[in-house]
């Protein structure tokens, strides 16, 4: 009989890899918390580069599993346990599986912005997330008791690159998602004032300085180069932002309509929890790290326990894919020994 | 024949560039031995956006700093004496910069390193 | 015969401490600021007296507060104590019996076995006089080497005394040391060898003379034997003014000054130079001190005293302290530890000039309403907070003013707790103006930091300052607000400016528990720990300063508690690691849980008839 893979996660990371896999003729269980597959993607409006809504690339994405993928969802993994040549995966419903194979496609978890009290999430009305923001434009609904908001205010490096919230990583992705939503704004209301508020933008990938430059010359987006240190409301329900404007060495203060926080990545739960039931190594930012970073990115220091996708670091969606199928071939690589 | 310099004010713009090469650096490495966390910042500027003295008056920490590490000490001592030491910024510092003392090992730094 | 050469080394060493320590008080009273120097001179003939006199025998003397902290730390010093005082009382009372009630001599009664062989009373003889006082000395000698014994136990284990570390000592000590714990074997053996040959001893020093004699040739040892007791003696008076055995007589002038109402006002003075030497170095403060936990040993108070009287440099040392108070509460001698590290670092620090005449432009607010709410600074990190108040004025129908709505100036008090007094006036000055400008009765604010210098260092003109969690307890008490409870469990984190600081334990929690249900914290109230975020501190790194937060949290959370609660915007955000725990303030608990007052819902249902 076929080897059996159990993958755990069924974010776009576990489908693409269980995809693969199945394509590879080994047996697949696919284990979701949650009651549907799809992970973060599914409620995200668009992906950049391509504006591809994230449903669409979901499904995309589905089409590659068959009948030899089972997806075993509202099953929390409680249990991972090596026996012999064999791992044994429980869930706390009593699932339980023997697997020659597991992969860990935890993924990430937003960062909660409740924990930046300062920046007033949670308490001021008018501030909200960037996955908030994802998902009123998936609705169609953004500011929709709001007619035109005058000004537009996008704050980078939530829960990011910062100690206090003891994540000193870079998240890498909401910079250009900062520009991709100020610009989806900016062409739902061409009035509005949009401010980006950065520490570095950080344009590494194909086509995101051209994202950038287009942000400046056809929408006419401000990037102020400041952290926020504050906001407070003011009895209209406005926003003030309290930044330095670095670059000219002045406290700047700015009244928002709407104040986006752009929250970073986390290791989910799950990624946690696993990492700490196989006692694999895990670095200061709490991702699990990989055998080796450069050549080996899907092997553990547990032989049989791979790693695809967000689990092993902030990736954008194609960066998840690609590293999705490469835990596939390093899988099969394994079993055929 | 006496070859005449011509003047075009370029005397009095001197003052705009810095001369790293010429500038005393010590007091920035004795701040540093003193609170090391001195070379994490990375001037955001999170600590004068919310400082309690910046309110009032032009005056940045982060500038502090930065002019610190490129050996413009002149005039700093009387710009960190305008700190509150209040402690915002330390709370606020994404990269746990030690504000408080490095304001008061700059001073005394500065102090120490008067003729 | 009443004079033997052995006596010098005891009777000089006597003489030059008694001089040395004239010379030493002499100078720090000349130091004393005039009135301070009044207040002395008055304490001797007011109603002072008794109270120093009855502290003094219960400190000094019985240990009362040492024996609170720890049982055999209490029993030991008090063995020391009481024990060598008796000897000396009633040796000397014994020693008049020979010598027909007159005074002797002061060696005279402490070498009295030396001088006088009295062959006439039986080794177990009590009732008589003489036997009476033999017994009592042999007995009060055991009591004495009971604490040498438990003092050289202690130093094997330490953590049974309740300490988990020890005092490290420098020169002076330890000869003072070695000569205080020779004494008094040295004094057993020289009776010991006395009575073997004379007689005369009492049940211990007979009986162990009676040993001696069998194997020992004592008629050669019991000269020498008491040389060595008596240069033993010597040794200690000599080294006892540098070492700090100096405690011994200056506790009790420090109990003296303090009773007179002196305070320790501007550091280096006579009163800290007093402090600084009453220290008995029992190191209660180390273990209490949550500096250990992050790798920060040296920094306890005792460490912090010993170098301040040793004159070392440690600028280290006085920075890395969080000002948290636990040494001060612990400390069964009542050193102000905080007021000498201030005024260490203010030492550190004299020549740092606070620049603020920048505010001077300041418009002075002039608005009136009969409360001021004063967020701090640090309430402005904490909006929550900040929020909640405004939403519970607002439910009380409190007419209030909004201080520092726009942010503010500093309090001043992290400057004090730099050691920078003059700088932290003109703060104070500043704000000062500022709050007296509102017009207000009541002046409530929600940070622990800003509410105890107000308290200390403001002159408001009577102008009340509340706490918040005060202010709202006053308000449920009032009938202001109605709390409705709901179904969880806190633990409530006593902020240190606030509980140890200005003595609020009750009033939040009082609140709390119409809400929750308030599990028990191991170490709460004056014991409560500090959360590791205080401005206090000057030096200590991040690393350290989460050491010390994870410590304070795993006390906290023993019982599993659904939300943490406190009091202090500093505390909230230090406690909250976002690993799930719910950390509150007060404020916003009861913003959160506020119902419509019985007033309210009767002038509401009035108004809604006269609408229909
Ligand atoms: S990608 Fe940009 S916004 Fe995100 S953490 Fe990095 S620098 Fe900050
Ligand atoms: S907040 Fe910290 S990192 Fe940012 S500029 Fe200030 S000192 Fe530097
Ligand atoms: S401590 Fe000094 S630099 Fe920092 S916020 Fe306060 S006043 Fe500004
Ligand atoms: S400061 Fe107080 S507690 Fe500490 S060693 Fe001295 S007397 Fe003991
Ligand atoms: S105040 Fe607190 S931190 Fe400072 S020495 Fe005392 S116990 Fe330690």
């Amino acid at each position: 009989m076929a080897k059996h893979v159990v993958v755990i996660g069924a974010g776009p990371a576990g489908l693409e890899t269980s995809a693969k896999l199945s394509k590879m003729g080994l047996r697949v269980t696919l284990v979701e918390k949650e009651e549907t597959s799809g992970g973060h993607l599914k409620n995200w409006h668009t992906l950049f580069p391509g504006n591809m809504p994230g449903l669409k690339a979901l499904e995309s994405i589905k089409e590659g599993l068959d009948e030899n993928v089972k997806i075993q969802t509202n099953t929390q993994v409680t249990a991972l346990e090596a026996v012999n040549d064999y791992f044994t995966v429980s869930g706390h419903n009593g699932w339980q599986e023997k697997a020659d194979a597991v992969v860990l496609a935890t993924g990430f978890k937003l960062f909660d912005a409740r924990r930046k009290e300062e920046y007033g999430y949670g308490i001021y009305e008018n501030v909200i997330t960037s996955s908030d923001l994802e998902t009123l434009l998936a609705k169609g609904n953004l500011f929709s008791n709001h007619k035109n908001p005058a000004r537009i205010g996008f704050v980078h490096c939530v829960g990011s690159r910062d100690e206090k919230v003891n994540n000193l990583h870079c998240s890498k992705l909401c910079c250009i998602t900062a520009v991709k939503q100020a610009v989806e704004v900016k062409q739902l209301f061409p009035e509005t004032e949009v401010f980006c508020f950065y520490m570095d933008l950080r344009m590494f990938g194909r086509h995101y300085e051209e994202l950038y430059k287009e942000a400046q010359e056809k929408y006419n987006i401000q990037f102020i180069r400041g952290r926020l240190s504050e906001s407070t409301e003011d009895k209209e329900g406005n926003i003030i932002v309290k930044v330095e404007d670095t670059l000219l060495g002045k406290p700047l203060r700015i009244k928002t309509d709407f104040l986006v926080l752009m929250t970073g990545m986390e290791p989910a739960a799950g990624t946690k929890s696993l990492t700490a039931m196989l006692g694999l190594k895990d670095v200061s930012d709490k991702f699990i790290r990989p055998l080796d970073e450069v050549l080996q990115p899907n092997f553990t220091d547990m032989p049989g326990v791979f790693v695809a996708g967000t689990c092993s670091g902030p990736k954008s969606v194609s960066e998840t894919l690609a590293d999705a199928r490469s835990a596939a071939l390093a899988v099969e690589a394994f079993l055929k020994e | 024949m006496e070859r005449k310099s011509i003047n075009f004010g370029y005397a009095i713009v001197q003052d705009r560039q810095i001369d790293f090469d010429a500038n005393k650096h010590e007091i920035c490495r004795a701040v540093a031995v003193a609170e090391p966390t001195l070379n994490l910042c990375i001037s955001c500027g999170t600590c004068a956006a919310t400082c309690s003295a910046g309110l009032f008056t032009d005056f940045s920490l982060r500038k502090v700093i930065l002019l610190l590490k490129r050996g413009e000490t002149e005039g700093l001592l009387k710009e960190v004496s305008k700190c509150m030491l209040c402690g915002k910024c330390q709370l606020v510092c994404p990269r746990n910069v030690s504000t408080r003392n490095l304001v008061i090992q700059i001073s005394k730094a500065l102090i120490n390193g008067k003729p | 015969m009443t004079f033997d050469l052995f006596v010098i080394p005891f009777f000089g060493g006597l003489l030059f401490m008694i001089i040395v320590l004239f010379l030493k008080y002499s100078r720090w009273i000349a130091m004393m600021d005039a009135s301070d120097r009044v207040k002395a001179g008055m304490a001797f003939f007011s109603a002072s007296l008794p109270v120093t006199i009855r502290e003094i025998f219960w400190e000094s003397l019985l240990h009362r507060r040492m024996f609170k902290k720890n049982p055999l730390l209490g029993f030991m010093h008090m063995s020391f104590a009481l024990g060598w005082l008796l000897l000396i009382l009633m040796g000397n009372l014994e020693s008049r019996i020979y010598s027909g009630g007159h005074i002797n001599p002061p060696y005279y009664p402490i070498f009295l076995k030396f001088f006088i062989h009295d062959k006439r009373v039986l080794p177990f003889e009590i009732f008589t006089l003489p036997g009476f006082f033999r017994f009592t000395m042999d007995l009060l000698l055991l009591f004495v080497l009971s604490g040498l014994g438990l003092a050289l136990f202690k130093r094997a284990r330490s953590k049974w005394f309740g300490l988990k570390r020890t005092t490290r000592h420098n020169s002076f000590d330890k000869w003072a040391i070695i000569s205080l714990w020779l004494i008094f074997p040295l004094r057993l053996l020289a009776e010991s060898f006395t009575a073997g040959i004379y007689q005369g001893g009492g049940f211990l020093t007979n009986s162990l003379g009676h040993i001696f004699a069998a194997f020992l040739p004592l008629k050669y040892l019991v000269y020498p034997s008491w040389w060595a007791y008596s240069s033993m003696l010597g040794i200690f008076f000599i080294t006892l003014p540098w070492s700090r055995f100096m405690h011994i007589p200056t506790e009790i002038v420090l109990i003296f000054l303090r009773n007179a109402g002196i305070e320790q006002g501007k550091y280096p003075g006579s009163f800290s130079q007093i402090e600084l030497r009453a220290c008995p170095r029992c190191g209660v403060c180390i273990d209490v001190c949550q500096m250990n936990e992050a790798g920060l040993t040296g920094s306890s108070a005792v460490y912090l005293i010993r170098s301040l009287r040793e004159k070392q440099a440690g600028v280290f040392l006085h920075s890395n302290c969080m000002m948290c108070g636990r040494c001060l509460e612990a400390c069964p001698v009542g050193i102000d530890t905080l007021g000498l590290r201030v005024g260490a670092r203010g030492v550190d620090n004299r020549q740092i000039e606070a620049d603020f005449t920048y505010l001077a432009k300041q418009p002075v607010p002039a608005t009136k309403a009969d409360v001021v709410y004063f967020a701090g600074c640090m309430g402005h990190l904490t909006p929550g907070v900040k929020n909640a108040m405004i939403k519970i004025f607002e439910r009380a129908g409190i007419d209030f003013n909004f201080l520092d709505e726009d942010g503010s100036i500093c309090c001043g008090r992290p400057l004090k707790l730099a050691g920078m007094q003059t700088a932290a006036s003109k703060l104070i000055t500043e704000n000062t103006k500022a709050i007296l400008g509102t017009k207000a009765k009541i002046l409530v604010t929600s940070c622990p930091i800003c509410y105890k210098i107000f308290n200390t260092d403001y002159n408001l003109n009577g102008m009340q300052v509340m706490h918040h969690s005060v202010y709202i307890d006053t308000l449920v008490k009032e009938g202001k607000i109605v709390l409705e409870p709901a179904a969880f469990r806190a633990v409530y984190h006593d902020p240190c400016e606030l509980g140890r600081g200005s003595g609020i334990y009750e009033q939040p929690r009082n609140v709390l528990k119409q809400i929750a249900e308030v599990a028990d914290v191991a170490q709460d109230r004056e014991n409560s720990l500090c959360c590791g975020g205080s401005i206090g501190d000057l030096a200590m790194s991040a690393v350290q300063r989460n050491i010390i937060r994870d410590g304070a949290l795993s006390i906290l959370c023993e019982s599993n508690p659904d939300m943490l609660v406190t009091a202090c915007p500093l505390c909230k955000k230090t406690l909250d690691t976002g690993n799930g725990l719910i950390v509150k303030d007060i404020a916003e608990i009861v913003a959160d849980r506020m119902t419509v007052s019985i007033k309210q819902t009767v002038s509401r249902s009035l108004a809604g008839q006269m609408s229909v």
